[in-house]
């Protein structure tokens, strides 16, 4: 946050540089690695000590918050789903899911707004709020380890198709699309930093970058804004349609929830 | 102020040199960057961190606007005897937060 985002612009320039065209090839399922390995031995051992992950002060933070009572219903999450430990279990692994009432999926961070507006009677949270940040990452917490199961429900697959066409699809000035770095350019050097698979693993994560938790959506911005395009709009259908086939992408990786990336 | 993650080892030996690591939820605001109004943001950092063992200042530092958000810090001293150590971390409104963590030492 108190850098610039020099560091995107300069690897988007380093690719367009490298003039690196290649065909939009799917990772075989057996070569698919989260960007934790990638990362510094430093790095790692952040996000594995619980004591020294700043990510675990959100989840801190969200445990309370699961527990306070909000809105004009006076209800708080743990009077409708008890302890998160058992409810919240494996529930991050599977989101964005299908939500019959809104006839579409919706991620972890609407669904609790959902859960606020009809149950709770309270205002939704902004997306990228500490609150939600927080909310969000205790109950992504519960599924550390658990491998990504999202994208299964017959019924996303429409949605799932259309997230893919985004992926595959060449944007902003630079012209270039999400496959073109991630699919087929991973593991080579952009700049300095390697580039990685792209699989949202751990949101919301801890970027040392950025001084906070983030989401997901956030991230992708970062990367729109990279190659000069216009992001989508925050919790857009556009938006949960990209990560939940970024989700079904990476299934099978477990969750790092919190995880630390520089 | 925030929330703060502590590990200080549960049990050790006398003598023995244990490592203290806290963590501590602050936003570190610099005082040198602008809101989106383009006024200065005003500063908010943590100015000082001190440690001690029952009572007995064992480590103690100055922070200063260069300093990451949610300043990690650790550091060894000796195990000596049973006890308390406490934290205490003193930011720019004067604001304090006070942690505690029991060691047993045989």
């Amino acid at each position: 946050m108190r850098r610039p985002p020099l560091r995107a612009w300069a690897c988007v320039a380093a690719l367009v540089l490298g003039a690196t065209t290649g065909l939009a090839t799917e990772i075989p399922p057996a070569q698919r690695r989260s960007g934790f390995d990638d990362m510094s031995r430093e790095s790692q051992a952040m996000q594995r000590d619980d004591t020294a992950n700043p990510g675990m002060l959100g989840v801190l933070e969200g445990e309370t918050l699961w527990n306070e009572k909000a809105g004009f219903a006076g209800r708080s999450c743990a009077d409708c789903h008890g302890d998160a430990r058992a409810s919240m279990r494996g529930v991050a692994a599977r989101y964005p899911a299908y939500s019959a009432e809104q006839g579409r999926p919706v991620d972890l961070e609407g669904r609790i707004n959902l859960c606020r507006e009809t149950r709770q009677n309270a205002l939704p949270l902004p997306r990228e709020s500490r609150e939600m940040l927080a909310l969000s990452a205790y109950v992504a917490h519960k599924s550390r380890g658990m491998a990504i199961t999202a994208g299964e429900d017959p019924r996303l697959e429409p949605f799932r198709a259309r997230g893919e066409v985004l992926y595959r699809q060449r944007q902003g000035q630079l012209n270039l699309s999400c496959a073109q770095c991630h699919d087929d350019n991973w593991g080579k050097q952009l700049a300095g930093a390697i580039i990685p698979q792209g699989h949202p693993t751990g949101y919301p994560l801890y970027r040392l970058e950025w001084q906070s938790l983030g989401s997901l959506p956030r991230r992708l911005r970062n990367c729109m804004v990279g190659v000069r395009a216009e992001p989508f709009a925050p919790g857009s259908p556009e938006v949960v349609d990209l990560e939940l086939f970024l989700m079904s992408r990476a299934r099978g990786l477990p969750i790092e929830t919190p995880a630390v990336r520089p | 102020m925030g929330r703060a993650l502590i590990n200080v080892p549960a049990k050790a030996k006398r003598g023995e040199i244990i490592e203290i690591k806290a963590l501590v939820s602050h936003p570190m605001e610099t005082g040198y960057r602008t809101g989106p109004d383009g006024t200065l943001v005003p500063r908010d950092i943590i100015q000082r961190f001190v440690c001690t063992y029952n009572g007995e200042e064992v480590f103690s530092a100055d922070l200063f606007p260069a300093i990451a958000a949610n300043p990690f810090i650790a550091f060894t001293t000796v195990a000596t005897e049973s006890g308390t150590i406490t934290f205490r971390w003193i930011d720019d409104q004067g604001r304090g937060q006070i942690e505690t963590a029991k060691i047993t030492v045989e």
